[in-house]
């Protein structure tokens, strides 16, 4: 068996079968397969956002789900996410290129005095994964460092991490912070980390708590949608 | 056998270890973000009252105020020279309050992770890795630890560096994992997978087991995982005192001094030697864990439906340990490949 799954020619496959193809390379996180595909489907007329939804957003959807599921863990995802990585890569400038819509804009950090930035960084990926443009401003963020991202990119949601005890309480420092400045409400601030809960996350004035990064990019999107149905309301 | 903690194993039947570290520094005014082991220089008094607090409410092995005191930790503060110093400290008052505890109390030099991941993942290799951890274990050995104790792992390559790294300092130690992902690490390790990988260290812990990860409920159900692989080497419960929650300002954990001492006892049921709380324990709930370690009866291995019916429900179906694990959605070409 293993010979014969070796010597899969991808170009020889027709689209739904490479497709196919793709969401087993992304779920195993091969990376060099993926940019081979891409390519494949660039060169067979495929438009660069109909391979990024098509095939490697409903790739990592799969991955997405067989984590929050328990039965793939961090290092099977980020092999995943690697492997979109060099997707995207390919398919980024052509995606500016050819306008192609976005999701939205997530400013992404972990709070000061946590270094801890493995599920942070899962978001990022999963995000950019599902069309957001992800500024990520790294880990040990004050508040400053949100203020000043927040006020020079303009996203639609603020992203918080922590996993320490001793840190956590630092995202309702910032959600304060937004509060007295009087632009909580222009963000949706979804947080997450492995001791957080939903009821911690409402507590702090957080819009959603996000047990993982597949709900992180259910949620995003969820939030966005409503967002722009009130703005259209409005207008 | 000359530590301290092989001594009291040697004699006694359980071992109470301490509670939460962080949870008490913050109701002694450490505000989030900062390092909690700076306060080991400029607030010595509070942090050798944080030891006597564990000491004075029973505990038997107490760790120090170290967990983010290595260099990759530190950095985040600018602090990153001072991991040795700190961490020397940190065990220099625990020195000092266990000498005068009047009986033998454990002071157990605390090693948490250094929060990077990796290669070929993530940057840490593990010659870096041995490196930090090494230079973290001499502080905590100058400081007069009797144990070093690393806790809080999702990595079985960490908890591999940090072994080597405390053979270096020819020190005797213990070592916990964080199981907060549907009963496995965040890295995926099991509880059975865990026991594989202690025994077949060069220099095996006198101790292993699970500190932190959820509530208590899924901490025993990983504790029975230990137990059912048949190991004889001591097992170590930490657990929560329940899931935090944010009440005026401050972090409380919704466990009661009630359900940990529940805990305590079943945690002893279930195989457990060292039993300890983790975030959120604090010095009541320690008090009420020892009297009900001293007074119940033991009682037979809790089943899972024991478990849930005392503690509460746990945060997932299985823990990967069973036949219930769940089948993947796509197959594995690489790992067909590798086989």
């Amino acid at each position: 068996m293993a010979d014969d799954q070796d010597d899969i020619i991808l170009a020889d496959l027709d689209d739904e079968e490479l497709v196919q193809q793709m969401f087993d390379d992304l779920y195993d996180g091969l990376r060099e397969e993926i940019e081979e595909s891409v390519n494949i489907l660039l060169e067979r007329g495929w438009q660069p956002y109909e391979i990024l939804t098509k095939a490697l957003v409903a790739g990592m959807t799969i991955v997405g789900q067989d984590f929050r599921d328990g039965i793939l863990f961090v290092p099977e995802v980020l092999l995943a996410a690697n492997a979109m990585k060099g997707g995207m890569a390919i398919l980024k400038p052509l995606l500016v290129e050819t306008g192609a819509p976005k999701q939205g804009k997530m400013v992404i950090g972990t709070v000061k005095g946590d270094i801890h930035d493995i599920g942070k960084n899962l978001v990022a990926m999963m995000m950019e994964g599902a069309g957001f443009e992800v500024i990520d401003l790294g880990i040990n963020n004050a508040v400053d460092s949100y203020l000043d991202a927040l006020e020079s990119e303009k996203p639609d949601i603020l992203g918080m991490s922590a996993l320490l005890t001793t840190t956590m309480p630092y995202m309702k420092v910032v959600i304060d912070t937004l509060i007295e400045k009087g632009v909580r409400d222009d963000y949706i601030v979804l947080v997450g980390g492995a001791p957080l809960n939903e009821e911690f996350g409402r507590a702090i004035g957080a819009d959603a708590y996000c047990r993982d990064a597949a709900v992180a990019v259910e949620t995003a999107k969820s939030y966005v949608a409503r967002k722009h149905n009130q703005a259209a309301m409005r207008a | 056998m000359t530590d301290a903690l092989s001594r009291l194993l040697a004699t006694r039947d359980w071992l109470m270890a301490d509670g939460a570290t962080g949870t008490n520094l913050f109701n002694m005014g450490l505000t989030s973000g900062d390092a909690p082991e700076m306060w080991n220089e400029e607030h010595p008094d509070r942090i050798t009252k944080l030891y006597k607090s564990a000491v004075d409410a029973g505990s038997d092995i107490f760790l120090t105020n170290s967990f983010g005191g290595n260099a990759s930790r530190l950095k985040l503060h600018g602090a990153e020279k001072r991991a040795r110093e700190l961490s020397r400290i940190s065990a220099e008052l625990g020195r000092n309050v266990a000498d005068k505890s009047g009986r033998t109390v454990v002071v157990a030099g605390s090693v948490g992770p250094t929060g990077e991941i990796f290669a070929p993942m993530g940057p840490l290799t593990h010659a870096v890795a041995v490196e930090i951890f090494h230079e973290q274990a001499e502080g905590l050995k100058e400081g007069g630890a009797d144990v070093l104790w690393v806790e809080t792992i999702s990595a079985p390559e960490e908890y591999r560096a940090a072994a080597e790294a405390f053979a270096l300092a020819g020190m005797p130690w213990c070592g916990t994992m964080s199981f907060d992902t549907a009963g496995r690490t965040m890295m995926g390790t099991t509880s059975a997978a865990m026991v594989e990988m202690v025994e077949a260290l060069p220099n095996p812990p006198l101790g292993f087991g699970a500190n932190c990860g959820t509530g208590a409920s899924d901490l025993l159900r990983t504790v029975l995982g230990f137990a059912a692989q048949g190991t004889e080497r001591p097992i170590i419960a930490k657990g929560n005192a329940g899931i935090p929650k944010y009440h005026d300002g401050h972090i409380h954990y919704d466990g009661t001094p009630e359900l940990m001492a529940e805990y305590a006892v079943l945690a002893r049921d279930a195989g457990a030697r060292i039993i300890g709380g983790c975030c959120g324990t604090m010095p009541d709930h320690l008090a009420h864990m020892r009297e009900a370690l001293e007074t119940r009866p033991r009682g037979a291995r809790p089943t899972l439906d024991l478990i849930t019916e005392k503690l509460g429900a746990f945060s997932s179906a299985g823990d990967g340990t069973g036949e219930d694990t769940a089948a993947p959605r796509r197959s594995r070409r690489s790992i067909k490949r590798d086989g």
